[in-house]
């Protein structure tokens, strides 16, 4: 036998293409895909249907329109679904910049899906749910540690949702001093995440947005222009979304604090400074870290995600209820917290992330969390290494200065040579099997490319999405055509996009894709 | 001496020592600190995190889990009758199934070529609420139904430009709370007490507060007490006679045998998907739906993403994407709709999977048979001496409320009595609603066997005097 040829960078992938049906399609009658345990004889001859009873504009006519199917189909139809995506499991996921793509370790989803953990109810007493109280205190106790904070809660549903919660402490405080009404101006940077500016803005306040120095950097001059007796707080990330850290950071929380301003740390980019530097020691009153991101918990096609919140000793009254205490004896949970902002979602926050959180710190302790850090930082660099050797991309901002855990890249020069778009290399990146993301808007960086390579990216990783950029930039200036007419290798073809945006056109649902295309159900 | 190995992290492929230095060596920096330039020194933390040492292997690890959750008593090791927005249903193993695999698991934010699949199954997931619903968009999940709720509240200030919203007074405390201050900044909240005889919102003191400065009457089908709410048509047909919208929070379970909120005049509809295949989770497993008709004016105010069906260049395939992206605060930061970010898309693909496994029948049976055994617990609790079953006459789905105070027991006492009988009583209410006096929530679910109502009933009987 001659030997087999070597396979090449990059790979030749092609996509699942199951060529599946919409599930309404797949439709047979009388069809079922589970059954329900019987009501017995007993209980049917004391209270008969009390469904039937029920006034008439009350009970439904006809039984929803739900697709009538065997367990072995709906089984294989998500199951196919499922080979149609990807995912950290499968492809090299450096591309999904800001959202910290990293290995969520198999054996923190299995402790997780215990039925010790599933089949509690949020109401029981408390002496029956002392083992995962114990979770969540002692999951706090580890985020105080790696945040200096004096208190964390785990309740928000996710990052935004930490944002807001903060934001809504800060409210609070100024409220308790009498000056919620002055207060009234949120300042965020631009490459600070969208939800900064959002949730603020939901929270009621005018929203002042930092826009970077020559430098890429958040301006000083400007923040110091926008500090006024008007100011509540300053809601920023650091490292910024370029990945450059701001060495002016700790000024910034001074400047703020003497205008009478309180600080929260959208900490969304950790995972290059864990155990590096802290919230605390840089000022901040308030921060929030995302268990999805920095905390390996699975990303789930957008959650369920679990944002955690630390504040200062000032802010500490005005967290959620319930915090989790210990006596000494006994876990509980406390709610009688008079200055606190309420509720932020039901109950206690996502449960199950914040089990696999805990896994995943207490195998890797404080040694391990500092080599996540600093991995993650080298495998950026060395990206960034691979990247500029790439025709047509850059770095845009300080110039030959290394970055800490993900870069903004700019193809701008790419695009002018070549007329080919970020968002275009994005569609051909399928075809590789990878995936890609340009950036959150607007684009202030021209032609953006995020990428953040994480701890657990190996050096040939790294080197295999390279030559996936370096084939695509080659393709730009030698045969764009192949990258306009991407994907090629994908489930599905160029989707026409016109119909998102045509209120006449648009389908939210299969119902209304038959309504508006005239095609019958069935 | 033996030098001490380098630890290996399994998770950290390039943490071995020949990768790090080839790494190092390939951007021509010495060390790693180098990268940390710009952090100033006096930000550097000194040191090392006190955290507890590391369990390596997976072994040590489980031991350790196991350990702490060993301390739990899970509703599968007792009698649960807990609900009040948190229910136990059995989970189809197929739920389990599709949500733990790692293609949906571990992906995130891919575009609708590497990640076809998500999208596909999201828009079957808001395809086939839709169904339940009669209504033609639904959102990709937010957080849950509290969230839906307080944005459902916030679009209906925006569609109407109004600013003051009804709530009913019987609404749970902690989605009072939540709702109370998302809509603190700009928006009046007004609470409409309930009729104490029926549990039901109060029509007359309903009509009384509609005024041209209401933009949402909002009210819960089936209520937080468990209570259908009969008088659903006229209180919708009330709000819009006063020119605002009918915003109806809804229990999915209940929609094979209780009339969608849209055919008595709901504008929007949102709740929570918990009970449609997810696990109880202690809480963790709940994600918000929020319907609406397809006019732009609804359709625009959503903040969530909304998964789209579209042509693409190859004839008979589907192609998905989002629609009206530009609504959203991806697209406009603090001029977007609220926000929008990472919620529960997961959470929605298993509702997906539960809603094709039960199919239009499965959802007529279990919703009639909440009923059943609703109404079979409610009929053997009332005649045990010292209880009473507040608004007995009126129709429930699966919660009831039960008063103990002709028993001359506090809940809590008889709860502590219950859990030595491996039983967990109703959702205590005294403090949450001091009006019902000592009141708990109870709940029944189909994995409740007439056995199981029966040995409640007898538990109940020996607690009490």
């Amino acid at each position: 036998m001659k030997p087999i040829a070597k396979k090449p960078l990059p790979r030749r992938f092609h996509q699942a293409r199951w060529d599946e049906s919409v599930i309404f399609e797949l439709s047979q009658p009388g069809q079922r895909g589970v059954l329900l345990p019987p009501v017995e004889a007993g209980i049917q001859q004391e209270v008969g249907n009390p469904a039937q009873a029920l006034p008439e504009p009350l009970l439904r006519k006809t039984p929803p329109a739900l697709p009538e199917m065997s367990q072995i189909h709906v089984l294989r139809h998500y199951a196919r679904l499922s080979q149609e995506n990807l995912g950290v499991d499968l492809n090299i996921d450096v591309g999904q910049g800001t959202c910290t793509m990293k290995y969520s370790p198999k054996v923190n989803d299995q402790l997780a899906r215990s039925p010790k953990l599933t089949e509690l109810h949020p109401l029981q007493d408390e002496s029956t749910v002392q083992g995962i109280l114990e979770v969540m205190f002692r999951l706090e106790g580890m985020l105080k540690e790696i945040s200096g904070m004096e208190r964390i809660t785990l309740q928000p549903g996710a990052g935004s949702a930490a944002i807001y919660a903060n934001i809504c402490m800060i409210r609070a405080y100024h409220a308790a001093r009498g000056e919620d009404k002055q207060r009234d101006e949120v300042i965020t940077t631009i490459f600070s995440h969208p939800s900064n500016a959002a949730a603020a803005k939901v929270a009621g306040y005018k929203i002042i947005t930092l826009y970077p120095d020559a430098d890429g950097y958040p301006d000083l001059q400007a923040l110091k222009a926008a500090l006024s007796e008007r100011t509540a707080a300053l809601l920023i990330t650091n490292p910024e979304d370029t990945g450059i850290f701001n060495p002016n950071i700790e000024e910034f929380v001074r400047l703020v604090h003497e205008a009478g301003g309180l600080c929260s740390y959208d900490q969304a980019n950790a995972n290059g400074i864990l155990g590096i530097t802290r919230a605390r020691e840089a000022g901040f009153d308030a921060c929030h870290f995302n268990l999805h991101k920095t905390f390996s918990t699975p990303h789930g096609c957008g959650g369920p995600a679990a944002g955690a919140c630390g504040v200062s000793a000032a802010l500490a009254p005005f967290l959620p209820v319930p915090t989790v205490e210990f006596n000494g004896q006994k876990y509980y949970l406390d709610y009688n917290r008079s200055q606190s902002i309420g509720k932020i979602r039901p109950f206690y926050g996502v449960t199950p992330n914040m089990l696999k959180a805990y896994a995943w710190v207490m195998t890797l302790g404080a040694d391990g969390l500092r080599e996540v850090a600093e991995i993650a930082v080298l495998n950026n660099n060395y990206l960034m290494t691979k990247v500029l050797e790439i025709r047509g991309a850059s770095a845009p901002y300080a110039k030959g200065k290394r970055r800490i855990e993900q870069v903004r890249y700019s193809w701008e020069q790419l695009t002018s040579e070549t007329g080919i778009h970020s968002e275009e290399i994005e569609t051909r990146v399928a075809d590789f099997g990878m995936h890609y993301w340009t950036s959150h808007h607007p684009f202030v960086v021209p032609e953006p490319m995020t990428l953040e390579p994480t701890e657990s990216y190996s050096k040939a990783d790294l080197d295999e999405y390279a030559a996936m950029l370096k084939q695509i930039s080659d393709e730009a200036y030698a045969d764009p055509e192949i990258i306009k007419t991407a994907p090629h290798n994908s489930t599905v073809h160029r989707i026409h996009n016109e119909p998102f945006d045509n209120p006449d056109e648009w389908a939210v649902t299969w119902r209304a894709y038959l309504r508006k295309t005239g095609r019958k159900k069935g | 001496m033996q030098a001490k190995k380098p630890r290996i992290y399994p998770y950290i492929p390039n943490s071995a020592p020949e990768a790090k230095d080839a790494m190092l060596r390939a951007v021509g920096a010495t060390s790693v600190d180098e990268f940390y330039a710009d952090i100033p020194e006096n930000l550097r933390f000194k040191g090392k995190l006190d955290l507890p040492e590391a369990l390596q292997s997976e072994a040590e690890l489980i031991r350790h889990v196991d350990g702490l959750l060993s301390r739990n008593t899970s509703t599968r090791e007792a009698l649960s009758f807990l609900g009040a927005g948190c229910y136990q249903h059995q989970v189809p193993a197929v739920c389990d199934e599709i949500n733990s695999r790692g293609e949906f698991l571990t992906a995130y934010a891919g575009d609708p070529y590497e990640d076809h699949g998500r999208f596909q199954a999201l828009f079957e997931y808001e395809s086939m609420m839709a169904e339940l619903l009669n209504m033609d968009v639904v959102n990709v999940p937010n957080y849950d139904g509290f969230q839906a709720a307080a944005t459902a509240l916030r679009m209906a200030v925006r569609i109407t430009r109004r600013t003051k919203v009804l709530l009913p007074a019987n609404l749970g405390a902690d989605k009072l709370s939540k709702a109370s201050e998302y809509l603190k900044p700009d928006i009046a909240v007004e609470l409409i007490p309930f009729d104490p005889k029926t549990g039901l919102l109060d029509l007359a003191a309903l009509k009384a507060n509609l005024n041209p400065q209401i933009a949402a009457v909002y009210f819960e089908n089936p209520a937080y007490w468990g209570l259908i709410e009969t008088q659903a048509h006229l209180i919708s047909a009330a709000a819009h006679a006063a020119g605002a919208l009918s915003l109806v929070s809804t229990e999915p379970l209940s929609l094979g045998v209780l009339t969608p909120p849209v055919e008595y005049g709901a504008d929007i509809v949102c709740g929570d998907i918990q009970s449609l295949g997810m696990h109880m989770h202690y809480g963790g497993g709940h994600a918000g739906f929020i319907a609406s008709s397809d006019d732009p004016k609804f359709v625009m105010e959503f903040p969530s993403r909304l998964f789209g069906i579209s042509p693409t260049v190859v004839e008979g395939e589907y192609g998905f994407g989002d629609v009206a992206y530009e609504r959203t605060s991806f697209a406009l930061r603090e001029e977007g709709k609220e926000w929008v970010g990472t919620a529960a898309a997961l959470w929605g693909i298993t509702a997906g999977v539960y809603l094709a496994l039960m199919g239009p029948q499965g959802m007529v049976e279990i919703g009639e048979g909440l009923m059943q055994r609703c109404r079979y617990a409610m009929r053997k609790i009332a005649p045990i001496p010292g209880v009473k079953i507040p608004f007995a006459e009126s129709h429930h789905f699966t919660e009831f409320v039960v008063n103990f105070d002709g028993a001359g027991k506090t809940v809590a006492e008889i709860n502590r009595a219950l859990l030595e009988r491996n039983i967990f009583g109703g959702k205590d209410l005294s403090t949450e609603f001091p009006a019902l006096g000592q009141s708990a929530l109870y709940c029944v679910s189909e994995v409740h066997t007439q056995a199981d109502l029966d040995r409640l009933v007898a538990a109940l009987k020996e607690v009490l005097p």
